[in-house]
């Protein structure tokens, strides 16, 4: 196949994967946009086998190592529970990063496959556009590695940080340009080494400071650059379909970010930074033992519910924990039945990763059309006669809007307190991961439900 | 004088992340986490690169180191692009308009 047929093949693919993202823009056709990706990926692969045209004994090993890879990531698909896809994301993305830098070594091994000149004599500006695809992918691979594992509750939650650790990291980045120049400069294979363990080290050290509950903003960050790394290889193969993949998942992860970070009112260096959550503890030290709390059980909370006539339910990622899901949707169904009117309000950054709470929802069966974002819905609570939140605590807290003193004053929080009543259930009173107490738990609406999510949640179906 | 073909590749680039930008923003926010698992899938398009990797040069079940990184790097990415697919699709089934009251 000829070097022009194939680039306008792999324009095709580009602009299939284009089609794809484009039709995330609504439920009704986000399945046909899959498929466009699905296609899309299916020319890309088969116009690479046609264009190498090198049908010898090493196409049966690349066709099972193909299939290998394919197999697993079928069984991983289909068994993976839907509370897990954030770790799942972050696996998938250091998958990304893992072989951009396998391309990358292999084209520096072995330039003459590529067309990049010959070993020890590999063209500039291949040169420098391999080492951003290999930096990239090594900070996405082992950054991605290190969510995973936090993400898994493998590797503590909390932040990890040490002295002089932003002055370590900067000096680290610049060693990154200063190998790229040596490596340009004498094509000695030493720097291209050296370039990546210090790409390694980077990723890692970059998300251990950052703690658990920022990590919508750590997946997204990941994934913008796995897409950067794509890219970058794009650049380095003269692949129109990297390219423009590359672009696409690269803007679509900082939008993500960007979104996420609004979502808690910090800025994009702040969660990077890192350490929230380990200092704050002295402004939580205000006597709380002494406020009195209002504490209920399963039946309490099942009389007020059957009174009321609107119910909002505010999920958060203590529901994902208790995979309350289910239950949830039970106790809904039945509400229903009683002539409730029953909503759904999701915070922008409630659970692990965007768009966590609505999966899950949507798992349970909930129609789409009765889950809002909160710009949507947080007029309503002034009107509804119930709030029932269930495992979300700082997206609530009225503190981010009249306590300048608060850590996490001025992010947007939904008005739960504006609601007749608030039901919280919560496992017990402590604060949550910013570390700030929460005002709500202690107004004169508010009734405390101390369990388990999806127990209590089944228990208050039983009362109904 | 010619223009490097690098310009061009590099006007691609730019203007990929401006449709990406436009792209995204439109992509409504409860199936942020599809986005993320398609896009997941798509970048590894990158296996486009480890095929060439993996055939390099090889005719006799020789294989130099070069091939086999990109042997592994197919494995790699195909786990991506079969697992990141299906879970979309597995995902997007779910989102489905309930009837009402059956």
């Amino acid at each position: 196949m000829s070097a022009n047929l194939s680039a306008i093949f792999y324009l095709i693919s580009g602009v299939l994967f284009i089609l794809a993202l484009r039709g995330l823009s609504s439920p009704e056709t986000s399945r046909q946009g899959n498929f466009f990706g699905i296609l899309g990926m299916t020319i890309a692969i088969t116009v690479t086998f046609l264009s190498v045209g090198n049908f010898s004994s090493g196409l049966i090993y690349v066709l099972i190592f193909l299939l290998i890879g394919g197999l697993v990531g079928a069984f991983i698909a289909y068994k993976i529970p839907m509370t897990a896809m954030p770790e799942l994301v972050a696996g998938f993305h250091s998958l990304v990063g893992l072989s951009a830098v396998l391309v990358a070594v292999s084209a520096f091994l072995n330039p003459e496959a590529f067309n990049l000149g010959s070993p020890g004599s590999i063209k500039l500006a291949s040169l420098i556009e391999m080492s951003i695809g290999a930096a990239i992918g090594a900070i996405t691979f082992s950054g991605s590695i290190i969510a995973f594992l936090k993400l898994q509750g493998i590797m503590s939650g909390s932040p990890i940080t040490f002295k002089g650790q932003h002055l370590f990291n900067a000096l680290l980045l610049i060693s990154i340009v200063a190998l790229t120049y040596l490596l340009c400069s004498t094509q000695s294979s030493n720097f291209f080494w050296i370039l990546l363990v210090v790409s390694f080290l980077i990723g890692f050290l970059l998300i251990i400071p950052i703690g658990g509950a920022d990590m919508p903003v750590v997946i997204s960050m990941l994934n913008s650059y796995s897409g950067w790394a794509a890219a970058g290889i794009g650049f380095t193969l003269e692949n129109s379909a990297l390219i423009i993949t590359g672009a696409l998942v690269g803007s679509s992860g900082a939008i993500l970010s960007y979104i996420m970070c609004k979502g808690m009112n910090r800025s994009f260096f702040n969660v990077i930074l890192g350490g929230f959550g380990a200092s704050e503890q002295s402004a939580s030290s205000r006597d709380k033992e002494h406020r009195p709390i209002k504490s209920g059980n399963a039946e309490d909370a099942a009389f007020l519910m059957k009174n009321a006539s609107s119910v909002i339910i505010v999920p958060g990622y203590g529901m994902a924990v208790a995979q309350a899901q289910h239950a949830l949707r039970e106790m809904v169904d039945t509400l229903k039945k009683n002539d409730i009117k029953v909503t759904y309000a999701i915070h922008p950054v409630a659970g692990r990763m965007p768009g966590h709470m609505n999966v899950l929802l949507a798992e349970a069966n909930v129609s789409y059309d009765e889950v809002f974002e909160l710009e949507e819905i947080n007029n309503d609570f002034a009107n509804a006669d119930v709030a029932f939140v269930i495992g979300a605590n700082d997206v609530t807290n009225p503190a981010a809007k009249n306590d300048p003193q608060s850590p996490i004053y001025g992010m947007p929080v939904l008005d739960v307190e504006k609601c007749k009543s608030v039901l919280f259930v919560k496992r017990s009173l402590s604060p949550g991961y910013a570390g700030i107490d929460n005002d709500l738990f202690y107004k004169e609406n508010t009734l405390m439900l101390f369990a388990d999510a999806k127990k209590m949640t089944e228990d208050i179906t039983k009362n109904l | 004088m010619e223009i490097d073909p690098f310009i061009f590749r590099l006007s691609i680039f730019i203007l990929s992340i401006f449709i990406g930008y436009y792209v995204v923003w439109s992509v409504t926010p409860s199936l942020h986490t599809p986005l993320m698992s398609v896009t997941n899938a798509i970048s590894s398009v990158i296996i486009v690169g480890a095929i060439i990797a993996g055939l390099a040069g090889n005719s006799d079940n020789e294989f130099t180191i070069s091939n086999i990184l990109g042997l592994l790097a197919i494995s790699l990415a195909a786990v991506n692009i079969f697992g990141g697919f299906l879970v979309t699709q597995r995902m997007l089934q779910m989102y489905k308009k309930k009837k009402k009251d059956k």
